[in-house]
């Protein structure tokens, strides 16, 4: 059992890996936001992974804390300011 | 029994996330990227939950892993929403 | 297969968090940096989990990804404004002057300095092999502290002047905000959908808030998790359009800043009144005390925070300001 948890752990990160890719190529800062967005669900799932792996259950806090601050992060990045609009 | 089925959701839920990764290299723009992400959150966190929630050694933490899918579940509803939202915005200057 | 596959996974990690931090620093626009660094607290918070430090890897979460990316995207935002009325040129349009050079120079030097200086702390660490006197010194007296998870214990008990000294520095920085003038322009009411977010996303940060801060006594957790949980509600509740991100009003504001060295004050001149030495809690006591300071410090952590993201002094209402002084 924890040889498949390592390897889905690892999947994750692959999966998170590829979404790092998309950060970095863009082109727009809206295709960024989303693979954040991917990197902040791959790294929750990985967190929930690694939590079993490593006997910590304290890490489900923190992936519930990545979740709920990853859609602040989303939120930030499309508020509309008031006075001058877009960025 | 339970490691089985456990892990045959864990795979399926990676598959997923997997797919919504490839997804968002390989299509062309922003909105389809989209679709692909949303994969990822839904089904590919939705499965894993399900498959760890199998192994949770109490109530509380099944409970707390179905919160955590339930979160992202919206707030990745409402961030695409609104990314594409954003994005749309700036095409069309207004 | 387990130990290779974890070093597989570690080797991923530290390359991605490389190539973020990397990308971050190597861009010209704003922006894209700061939504860079924003994916490099995400995956910082999940390294943090894999060397076993959860406290930090919360806080990592916390702060680095969601309210550090929130506030430099606020600042950035508002540049071109301020560009645009002032004479200033982008910076890295500017003629680059030997001030310029010196500076980058200096800086550069400084880096270099404290990158060897963390690399020679490192190579003597792994020199000198594990070393257990501090967790076996925590350990032995952690019974006594009053709680039982041991970065709660050394932070509000065994080492509580550091963190009286913290709060009292975020007490300087509030003040130092509250100095800049009034806050920025606030943001336009929400639409249907994010309004729809922001319904269940502030309860539920409120209640993680309040959770992690009694969590903190026997699990990760604690006043510095949850005064950040707390702030990223405030945070949102700002960027759904609220004037005041739910902050109060005018003095209770200032009790609330206070409220972190306040209440480590109160606790230890109290206890300085009864005789026994400062911030120094009996047994029976220390964990209701310790809760008492983290609650206060939650508070006091979650407003520096909130103030931090306004900018400046936060206004009422239009209407209120002729007839109210400003704080």
């Amino acid at each position: 059992m924890s040889e498949l948890l390592t390897v889905s752990a690892l999947g994750l990160m692959l999966s998170l890996f590829l979404g790092l890719l998309r950060v970095v190529r863009g082109p727009s800062t809206g295709d960024r936001m989303l693979a954040t967005q991917l990197i902040g669900t791959a790294g929750v799932g990985l967190l929930l992974l690694l939590s079993l792996l490593l006997k910590q259950t304290a890490l489900i806090d923190v992936a519930l804390i990545l979740a709920l601050l990853a859609a602040v992060a989303a939120a930030a990045f499309t508020g509309q300011q008031r006075e001058t609009g877009d960025d | 029994m339970i490691d089985a089925m456990s892990s045959l959701l864990i795979v399926s839920g990676l598959a997923f996330y997997l797919a919504g990764s490839i997804g968002l290299l390989r299509l062309p723009d922003l909105y389809s990227r989209l679709h692909a992400l949303t994969k990822a959150d839904n089904l590919g966190l939705g499965l894993l939950t399900a498959g760890l929630a199998l192994h949770a050694q109490d109530l509380l933490i099944a409970l707390k892993l179905v919160l955590i899918w339930l979160a992202v579940l919206a707030a990745s509803a409402a961030s695409a929403h609104l990314i594409a939202q954003h994005a749309r915005h700036r095409e069309t200057p207004s | 297969m387990n130990t290779t596959a974890l070093l597989v996974l570690d080797v991923l990690l530290v390359f991605s968090l490389l190539s973020l931090a990397a990308a971050a620093l190597a861009t010209r626009d704003a922006s894209r940096s700061v939504i860079l660094f924003m994916a490099f607290g995400l995956v910082l918070a999940v390294a943090w989990a894999r060397l076993l430090a959860p406290d930090v890897a919360l806080a990592e979460a916390a702060i680095g990804a969601g309210l550090s990316g929130a506030l430099l995207l606020a600042a950035v935002r508002e540049q071109p404004r301020r560009a645009l009325s002032g004479d200033a040129k982008p910076v890295h349009e500017r003629e680059r002057t030997s001030i310029d050079v010196t500076l980058q120079l200096t800086v550069t030097l400084l880096c270099v300095a404290v990158a060897a200086l963390l690399a020679w702390a490192l190579a003597e660490a792994f020199d000198r092999g594990p070393q257990d006197t501090l967790a076996q010194a925590v350990s032995e007296t952690l019974a006594a502290s009053g709680v039982s998870n041991p970065v709660t214990a050394i932070l509000l008990n065994f080492r509580a002047y550091d963190t009286l000294l913290e709060l009292a520095v975020l007490l300087t920085a509030v003040l130092g905000i509250l100095a800049l003038g009034p806050a920025r322009p606030g943001y336009q009411a929400a639409g249907p959908v994010f309004d729809s977010l922001v319904r269940w996303l502030v309860p539920v940060l409120i209640l993680t808030a309040g959770y992690l801060l009694w969590v903190g006594a026997h699990a990760p957790g604690g006043a510095f998790q949850a005064g950040a949980t707390l702030a990223a509600a405030a945070v949102v509740l700002r960027l759904a359009g609220h004037r005041t991100a739910g902050l109060p009003p005018g003095r209770t504001l200032h009790v609330v800043m206070a409220a972190g060295v306040g209440m480590f004050l109160v606790v230890g001149l109290s206890l300085l009144v009864l005789g026994r030495p400062f911030l120094g809690y009996p047994p029976a006591w220390a964990g209701g005390l310790i809760l008492l300071i983290e609650s206060a410090a939650m508070l006091a952590i979650a407003a520096t925070l909130v103030l931090a993201f306004l900018g400046g002094r936060p206004q009422p209402a239009a209407g209120l300001s002729g007839e109210k002084r400003q704080c």
